[in-house]
């Protein structure tokens, strides 16, 4: 079985993993940090979505073997010394959540779409940009209204 | 997924000695359509070759020609300014293709290499007038995209890059599916002024096709009211439980219309 390393939130970590143990495996598994959800397994919903040498993509299709080397943030390592990221506080306060399953994966991707997009964002383009991540519970009203006040924070 | 051997070679000649020296080897570009269809167990491979490693991406345009290579991508290609102002209708293609994530991830020469019959690339590379440029030789996109996910490269063949040529204007327009974002048509207008207008249509048939008559009627005069009186058939279009062919056949129209009428 290969080994790899990579950074995870700031921490070298490394493991043996199998050609074909997904990234988001493990994540969860390998590394017990479960704030990333497997929601769909099938690229669709985003609830894996972490951020791999900055960029957001579904760890639920990437291989970890791939990530050899690499860096990568997932939800666990955007607050800091206790206090939440304004990402995270914006969907606490605009009640950005329901059951919550989807919110690593939406508050991950808010972040990417301000990496991208800055952080004066329309409506519109925040929900085009969530394309690839679904919510089952809110009908997405209160994540754009998150999305857009924690984008202003950041 | 069944479990394989994982490479990924710095340069390319490595790859190409590795997929050949490999028995049921297969190369993984993105991995956007392969990882999932292993997890499926739709494929097995013994071996899986990934070409991320090759470092293999980039845009580069010219007075007449963009080369994109293989590993660009599709968030790449979408916010290339280069692309932007050579070609926007290619740069806002690769931005309607699945969503950020897989943008991300997902190539040009991935997609390309695969062939779905919905991809959005395909229509681009017929109206372009494209060059699928491998590791071996250089393959018009015309005699490229055979049928169902077959396209004319050979077993262990690898995609190095495509060049596209520039239009004097040109768009694409799509009708997504709603879940998939995937074309159920897709209808890719370039006018290349007197060198005449191609029409490249995807999700339509088994595989990506140009739409001739209406080429020729857009050749002659370059608007929507031109293609009014072509007949798409729809004999062969595809037919499944998003959109019947009858259907389909009326969405190449449509979408041409559309296209002809944002073109730049």
């Amino acid at each position: 079985m290969p080994a790899i390393s990579m950074t995870v939130n700031g921490e070298k970590v490394c493991g043996d993993v199998e050609g074909r143990t997904l990234l988001v495996d493990f994540i969860r598994g390998n590394l017990g940090k479960t704030g990333t959800h497997v929601g769909c397994d099938t690229s669709q919903c985003g609830a894996c979505v972490v951020h791999v040498d900055g960029k957001a993509i579904k760890s639920c299709t990437a291989l970890a073997v791939a990530c050899d080397g690499a860096t990568v943030n997932t939800v666990e390592g955007l607050a800091t010394n206790g206090k939440l990221h304004p990402m995270q506080e914006a969907f606490r306060e605009h009640h950005g959540l329901q059951c919550g399953f989807c919110t690593p994966g939406m508050i991950m991707a808010g972040i990417d779409i301000v990496k991208r997009k800055g952080k004066k964002l329309k409506e519109e383009t925040i929900r085009e940009e969530l394309e690839g991540n679904i919510c089952r519970c809110t009908g997405y009203h209160n994540i754009v209204k998150a999305i857009q006040a924690g984008a202003a924070k950041m | 997924m069944y479990e394989f051997e994982y490479h990924r070679p710095k340069k390319l000649a490595d790859a190409v000695k590795l997929i050949k020296s490999k028995k049921e080897g297969k190369l993984m570009a993105g991995g956007m359509t392969l990882i999932p269809t292993m997890k499926q167990r739709l494929a097995s491979p013994t071996d899986v070759i990934d070409l991320s490693g090759l470092g293999n991406s980039g845009v580069s345009v010219t007075k007449t020609k963009v080369t994109i290579k293989a590993g660009t991508t599709h968030a790449e290609v979408a916010s290339s300014s280069d692309l932007k102002k050579a070609v926007p209708a290619l740069a806002a293609l690769a931005g309607m293709i699945g969503d950020p994530h897989v943008r991300h991830k997902g190539t040009i020469g991935g997609s390309v290499a695969n062939a779905d019959p919905a991809a959005d690339y395909p229509s681009a590379l017929l109206a372009l007038n494209a060059k699928v440029v491998t590791d071996s030789r250089t393959i018009e996109a015309d005699k490229f995209f055979k049928s169902l996910f077959e396209t004319a490269l050979r077993t262990n063949e690898i995609i190095k890059q495509i060049e596209f040529e520039i239009p004097a204007r040109s768009a694409y327009s799509k009708f997504p599916n709603p879940a998939s974002r995937y074309a159920m048509v897709g209808v890719f207008v370039a006018d290349f002024g007197k060198k005449g207008v191609r029409v490249g249509v995807t999700g339509a048939k088994g595989s990506a096709y140009r739409e001739k008559a209406m080429e020729k009627a857009l050749t002659a005069d370059f608007s929507a009211d031109a293609i009014a009186k072509v007949k798409i058939k729809a004999d062969d279009m595809n037919e499944d439980i998003h959109a019947s062919a009858e259907y389909r056949a009326h969405l190449v129209g449509v979408m041409a219309k559309r296209a002809i009428a944002a073109a730049k």
